[in-house]
């Protein structure tokens, strides 16, 4: 740590955190509708788990670790393949959502919910990249 | 919509850019980058793409800057130019 930064500002901080957690998920959730979407509620997350990074250091690591990341990151990836891949077992081309096997739904709730489900998937992947940026950029030197 | 509004943002936006290259402290460089991602992300909500305007204030003016004042600090804050 370079230098240990003041009350005030890790206060205001821990106290901002859970609020941009929460724009991120309704970023994330109201992306149909409006301006929004997976990609920017994503980078908010990230946004939230790097402003505690800088401020609270290595008790901000210990919270949310490198590994805790990666594994964050690799599942939004894998989430979006299998929302992909799946309905070509069911007889549908790539990314088709009428394809998906949720059999209590039809038409255009289905579409909605693949939608969301590949929303979410992208929102996975980028906040674990952006994090995982960070730290291999500051590490624990910062 | 009116374009004074966007004139004084692009007069804002060009007068960052100068600011950006022109001064030695690399810290008020990011700075004056920060502030010239925000005025594009303004001037794209202006020209109605609200979307990229999300991105763009996300990503320009928060995670952009951020990475670049760790660099800084891990480096030099003064440049040699």
């Amino acid at each position: 740590m370079i230098q240990q930064p003041s009350t005030i500002v890790r206060t205001v901080v821990n106290l901002l955190v859970p609020f941009i957690q929460l724009f991120a998920l309704y970023a994330i959730v109201h992306g149909h509708y409006g301006a929004g979407g997976g990609f920017q509620g994503g980078a908010l997350l990230a946004v939230s788990i790097v402003l505690s990074r800088i401020s609270n250091g290595a008790e901000s690591l210990e919270r949310f670790s490198s590994t805790r990341a990666t594994v964050i990151a690799a599942g939004g990836m894998l989430l979006f393949g299998l929302v992909g891949i799946v309905p070509m077992f069911f007889g549908a081309s790539f990314l088709d959502y009428e394809g998906l096997p949720l059999f209590w739904v039809h038409g255009a709730e289905l579409r909605y919910l693949g939608i969301l489900i590949i929303e979410v998937g992208i929102a996975l992947a980028v906040f674990g990249t952006l994090v995982l940026i960070y730290d291999s950029l500051a590490g624990d030197k910062w | 919509m009116f374009w004074q509004v966007d004139f004084w943002l692009l007069v804002t936006l060009v007068i960052t850019a100068i600011i950006a290259i022109s001064v030695r402290d690399l810290l008020a460089t990011v700075v004056a980058i920060s502030i010239y991602s925000f005025v594009v992300a303004v001037l794209f909500a202006q020209l109605g793409a609200p979307d990229v305007a999300f991105i763009e204030a996300v990503l320009g003016a928060g995670i952009s800057g951020v990475l670049l004042i760790v660099a800084l600090f891990l480096t030099k804050r003064r440049s040699e130019d």
